[in-house]
């Protein structure tokens, strides 16, 4: 769905952002991109849909070389959701702003009502659709740029650091909608600093510094303790249950219930 | 010490009071946790309790804010800025606007407190290494990602050395690694006498660094103990709250009756 090969990108202060990126992403993957701030994740991800084009090295979606191709093109396969939802929403009404996407890429009539109201079902925003988006609170307003791009039903979603502001009820929003994105067989890849959040929720994790991909696999793979000094070079770590794991010798453990079910096999087994 | 005392308010043009009958006393050299849902309160409560609600927004306060034993209430806001350190949610909010780099920007609270330039700029220096932001000293604060702009923010307030500090959730932004830095220079800052207010959704950085934390619900104050306590409340999800990972896992154990070894999830 997504190829990166020798991806380099370099901004006009000179900040080489990205540094060589080999990344290729299929369709229907759950994909979580960790690292520092500043190590290139957000300026990955804005090559998919045309938002940045390459220093050097080429970008290919769904099959198709994204040179030549344009923002409003590429922006129908790949939807991102941006880490500040203020840079992207701009409606005087909630409803206004998340029909504006789907609207843009064509849906009309009841196909359009459906992707709205489903989009503002998933976000828990449908008693909030006639509100003024800057009535909303942060946390919400982050949630309604989540909308505007579900809505667009794309086959990628890219979420930039959709828990940041979000309460425990937020999360778990966020938690539901990556479930179902995945469910219906699209791509969700998610930026985060939460290593909880990205072991339990996504089958591949991506660490960037500098500009690079250092580590690539599944949670159970890239949080085991042979990854830690991977991690530790660019100030990550891995959740608790990951270190309690190995801590007690029970293996990999990036998850609570992976622990939990470690504990539980351990105790029963003597 | 910085205290509330019976504090309700509501904004202005609205009945609906978003604090009610608060009490909350921060000892000089305390840190208090604040946590909650969304929309409980938690930034309107930064708010009062910095003395720009009503002060600057509006609104009507009934109780009060008092700053060692003396009420905030009537001070001009140069004066409030100098005894209640405010960090709030969203850098961009904060940031001066009339400042060309982040070094002007960080030095710009010494500054307007008539600090000698030599101290000025030893303290700008001084915060700017503590967040680990030197390289950025340059650059300009309007074209900073959100968690260097974070950061920033951060700096500016340390370097003012306020003997009273509000915090809102100042790590939103920030990396694992930037979050760790912040609660060393709020540990380091509380060392020095400050008594800090931290409103934030990591547990996990409230837990290990606060004395205590209290929760709000729909502006009311429904927990208030040592940090220990609320964050390892039963009620905490209910409310909204995110526990711990050292809670939920202990938790999650329990329920499968297994007990996580002691002192492992610490």
């Amino acid at each position: 769905m997504i190829r990166c090969r020798g991806l380099v990108h370099v901004y006009p202060n000179g900040t080489r952002a990205v540094d060589g990126v080999d990344l290729a992403i299929e369709a229907g993957e759950r994909v979580a991109i960790v690292g520092q701030n500043g190590s290139g994740k957000s300026t990955l991800v804005r090559h998919w849909n045309g938002l940045l084009r390459p220093t050097a090295g080429e970008v290919e979606i769904d099959g198709r070389a994204a040179a030549g191709q344009r923002v409003a093109a590429l922006a129908r396969t790949v939807g991102i959701a941006f880490q500040d939802p203020d840079r992207q929403i701009f409606a005087g009404r909630v409803r206004t702003e998340v029909e504006f996407g789907p609207r843009n890429v064509g849906l009309r009539g009841a196909a359009l009502t459906t992707a709205i109201d489903a989009a503002l079902d998933a976000t828990g925003l449908t008693d909030a659709a006639a509100a003024n988006p800057y009535d909303l609170g942060f946390s919400r307003r982050k949630l309604l740029a989540l909308a505007s791009i579900l809505a667009m039903g794309t086959p990628v979603v890219v979420l930039d650091e959709p828990t940041t502001g979000q309460d425990a009820r937020g999360t778990k929003r966020v938690e539901a909608v990556v479930a179902d994105l995945a469910a219906q067989g699209r791509t969700v890849v998610a930026i985060s600093h939460d290593m909880r959040f990205v072991a339990e929720n996504f089958a591949r994790v991506v660490v960037m510094a500098a500009g690079h991909v250092i580590l690539d696999g599944p949670p159970e793979e890239v949080f085991a303790e042979p990854s830690w000094p991977s991690l530790a070079s660019t100030y990550l770590e891995a959740p608790l249950s990951a270190r309690l794991g190995a801590r007690l010798g029970l293996g990999s453990t990036p998850t609570d219930a992976s622990l939990i079910d470690a504990l539980g096999g351990a105790t029963a087994g003597g | 010490m910085l205290e509330l005392v019976d504090v309700s308010y509501r904004y202005p043009g609205y009945a609906r009071l978003v604090l009610r009958d608060l009490n909350l006393r921060i000892d000089d050299g305390e840190i208090v946790g604040l946590v909650g849902a969304n929309e409980s309160g938690k930034s309107t409560l930064c708010l009062v309790a910095s003395g720009l609600a009503p002060a600057s927004v509006g609104g009507v306060l009934k109780g009060s804010v008092m700053v060692d034993g003396a009420p905030l209430a009537g001070r001009p806001t140069h004066e409030l800025a100098a005894l209640v350190g405010l960090v709030f949610q969203s850098p961009n909010t904060q940031r001066s606007g009339v400042t060309g780099t982040v070094f002007e920007e960080v030095a710009l609270g010494p500054v307007n407190l008539g600090l000698p330039v030599a101290e000025t700029l030893a303290r700008t220096r001084e915060a700017l290494a503590l967040l680990r932001i030197a390289d950025l000293a340059d650059r300009n604060p309007a074209e900073l990602s959100g968690g260097q702009a974070q950061l920033v923010a951060i700096a500016s307030i340390l370097a003012m050395r306020p003997r009273h500090l509000v915090l809102d959730e100042p790590t939103a932004q920030l990396d694992p690694e930037g979050t760790r830095l912040v609660g060393e220079a709020l540990r380091a800052l509380a060392g020095t006498g400050t008594a800090l207010l931290i409103a934030e959704h990591k547990t996990d950085l409230l837990d290990g660094l606060c004395q205590r934390v209290v929760a709000l619900e729909a502006g009311a104050m429904v927990l208030d103990g040592p940090a220990a306590e609320t964050l390892g409340s039963p009620k905490l999800e209910a409310l909204g709250v995110e526990p711990p990972s050292a809670v939920r896992l202990r938790r999650a154990a329990a329920e499968r009756g297994l007990t996580l070894p002691a002192g492992a999830a610490a």
